[in-house]
């Protein structure tokens, strides 16, 4: 059963309060928005990539605390990785999102299994998928695109 | 067809005016109902309001025994069917004051009606340079459609500025008035502050400097106060059976008449017309005009119920009841140093409807939102439809309680210590 403790845990309130990576990266490869129309979230997801290698990733925008913690929380974890993992960490986050399994095999979500909670709260799984998906446009090269969640 | 009151027959309201609201509480079947475990406080009103037994029950009867199509057949259905259906529309003319009953347009809501407006009143009328007057609080409804009509005519949407206390600035919207404004829309009662215009100075400003017709999103303004139209002394009048616990996909927009004869369909088809060949059609007067196709009959029966509902229990009790509430809530957030109430400029002695929009330290909306609804708790989070207000209020979005009839000062208290719970979480 859904509980308020799963969803919003210390990891999640820790890092709405104090985000990681927030704010523009310069030099940047590219960068793209997401957009949730049905609440106004913004987030900008800034990447840079070294050869194959994920370098940074920041982002910045408003969110609620699951948007906010989601997309601090994936900055951590697609950091130092290459493209294909990056690609299959967010397919695998995704999939727990969406309560598809538990994400992909041989994908360890680690740290972002804090999320999981998210996926008992329907109406909020496009807080915790928006900068997902505006990393993902980022990866596939496009720069300051917009995702919208609708 | 005759909707039974709330109150059995021959009973009248418990004295000195005031609510019974724990048995009005008992007329509306979902409010029975849990959430989460907890009994369902609804306090999401300006979003879609709740609707009593015997709404739901004039839809079903109509459905069950009388239901064919209006205004078609001699058959002895569609007969019943189309006076209950224009008996609903004389219930309503009624209860806004209007002079006429054919100067009530069924549509499917608020928008459409605003539609309709901006498309059979503005598009024939605007010109590349004439100007359309909103207000900074009005509603998507009532900008988007200006908006599409100004570029099918080169006319342009100014917005007169709101003060920081969520009022309309009345001085700066007389100042933007002058000859090219051609339309004036403006909201009655904002969705998201709960102010209420006031319309009638709205209406006198706008005559004393330009010719421009006054156009009243009345969405938020029907379910909560006496409207009078003919009082108010606007041109368009539109609101929705949503909100003033009548059914969905029904709405209104009242006109004047004259302005009503002289404007051009807004859909084309059937009960419209008075005669089609293939060279041309001729129109129906209105408000057939205006109702192409096949109206929403039970909806527009329901409204019609509705109406009688609201009368029944009183818009002036309704009105006090909610003022009571909204004082009680305002009185107890403002103590919660943690909560700011948008909008409501402390001891400004203006008038506001039962909305409160709220921001709560540290804790965005959407949060709030669902740690209030794990409570059984419903409100709203978001832009409510209003983005330019939130961008002039320099927030992304609020949380919204909005009141009916039928709450309670306990439910206030509800939503509250659902706050507090906030509070211990992102505190």
């Amino acid at each position: 059963m859904s509980d308020l403790r799963d969803l919003y845990q210390q990891v999640i309130l820790d890092h709405y309060r104090a985000p990681r990576n927030f704010g523009a990266l310069e030099p940047v490869c590219a960068s793209a928005e997401g957009y949730n129309p049905l609440c106004g979230d913004q987030v900008k997801v800034y990447l840079r990539t070294d050869g194959d290698v994920v370098d940074a990733v920041t982002f910045e925008g408003v969110g609620c605390a699951i948007s906010t913690a989601s997309a601090s929380l994936m900055t951590e974890a697609v950091r130092g990785l290459e493209r294909p993992q990056a690609e299959a960490l967010i397919a695998s986050f995704l999939k727990l999102m969406t309560g598809d399994g538990n994400g992909a095999a041989g994908v360890d979500l680690g740290k972002l299994e804090v999320l999981s909670g998210v996926k008992d709260y329907p109406v909020r799984i496009k807080c915790a998928t928006l900068a997902w998906h505006a990393l993902r446009a980022a990866l596939e090269g496009g720069d300051s695109e917009t995702v919208s969640t609708e | 067809m005759t909707a039974p009151a709330p109150l059995a027959d021959g009973e009248r309201p418990p004295a000195a005016g005031a609510l019974d609201v724990e048995r009005l509480r008992a007329s509306f079947p979902i409010l029975a109902r849990e959430v989460h475990g907890h009994r369902l406080v609804y306090l999401d009103n300006a979003a879609s309001a709740q609707r009593p037994e015997v709404v739901i029950d004039a839809v079903n009867d109509c459905y069950r025994t009388y239901y064919a199509n209006a205004h078609r057949g001699v058959h002895a259905l569609s007969e019943l069917s189309t006076d209950a259906y224009e008996a609903a529309r004389g219930k309503v003319a009624r209860f806004i004051g209007a002079p006429d009953s054919h100067e009530v347009v069924f549509t499917r809501g608020t928008t459409e009606s605003l539609n309709l407006v901006a498309q059979s009143y503005g598009r024939p009328l605007l010109a590349p340079g004439d100007e359309v007057l909103l207000t900074e609080m009005e509603h998507h409804s009532n900008i988007v459609p200006w908006q599409l009509v100004c570029e099918q005519t080169g006319a342009r949407v100014r917005a007169a500025p709101i003060t920081d206390d969520g009022e309309l600035d009345l001085e700066a919207f007389a100042g933007m008035l002058n000859e090219r404004t051609r339309v004036v829309a403006v909201t009655h009662v904002s969705n998201a502050l709960g102010t209420v215009n006031d319309i009638p100075a709205v209406v006198e400003l706008t005559r004393a400097r330009s010719d421009a017709a006054v156009v009243v999103d009345g969405a938020q303004a029907v379910p909560h106060m006496t409207v009078d139209v003919a009082a108010l002394g606007c041109d368009f009048y539109a609101f929705s059976g949503h909100k003033m616990y009548g059914p969905g996909s029904i709405g209104v927009l009242w006109g004047r008449r004259e302005l009503l004869a002289a404007m051009p369909p807004y859909h084309g088809g059937g009960a419209m017309i008075t005669r089609v060949t293939f060279e041309r059609s001729e129109y129906a007067a209105p408000p057939q005009r205006f109702e192409a196709g096949t109206p929403a009959i039970a909806p527009a029966i329901g409204l019609g119920v509705a109406v009688e509902f609201l009368e029944s229990v009183g818009l002036d009790r309704i009105e006090r009841h909610e003022q009571e509430l909204l004082s009680h809530t305002v009185e107890v957030l403002d103590d919660l140093p943690w909560v700011r109430v948008l909008g409501h400029g402390k001891g400004a002695a203006s008038h506001r409807a039962a909305v409160v929009s709220l921001e709560i330290d540290g804790a965005h909306p959407h949060d709030v939102a669902t740690i209030l609804d794990e409570q059984g708790v419903a409100i709203r989070a978001g832009h409510h439809c209003a983005q330019p207000l939130m961008d002039r209020l320099g927030v992304p979005a609020t949380v919204r309680a909005s009141f009916g009839l039928y709450n309670t000062h306990e439910e206030v208290d509800l939503l509250v210590s659902g706050l507090h719970e906030v509070r211990r979480i992102f505190g």
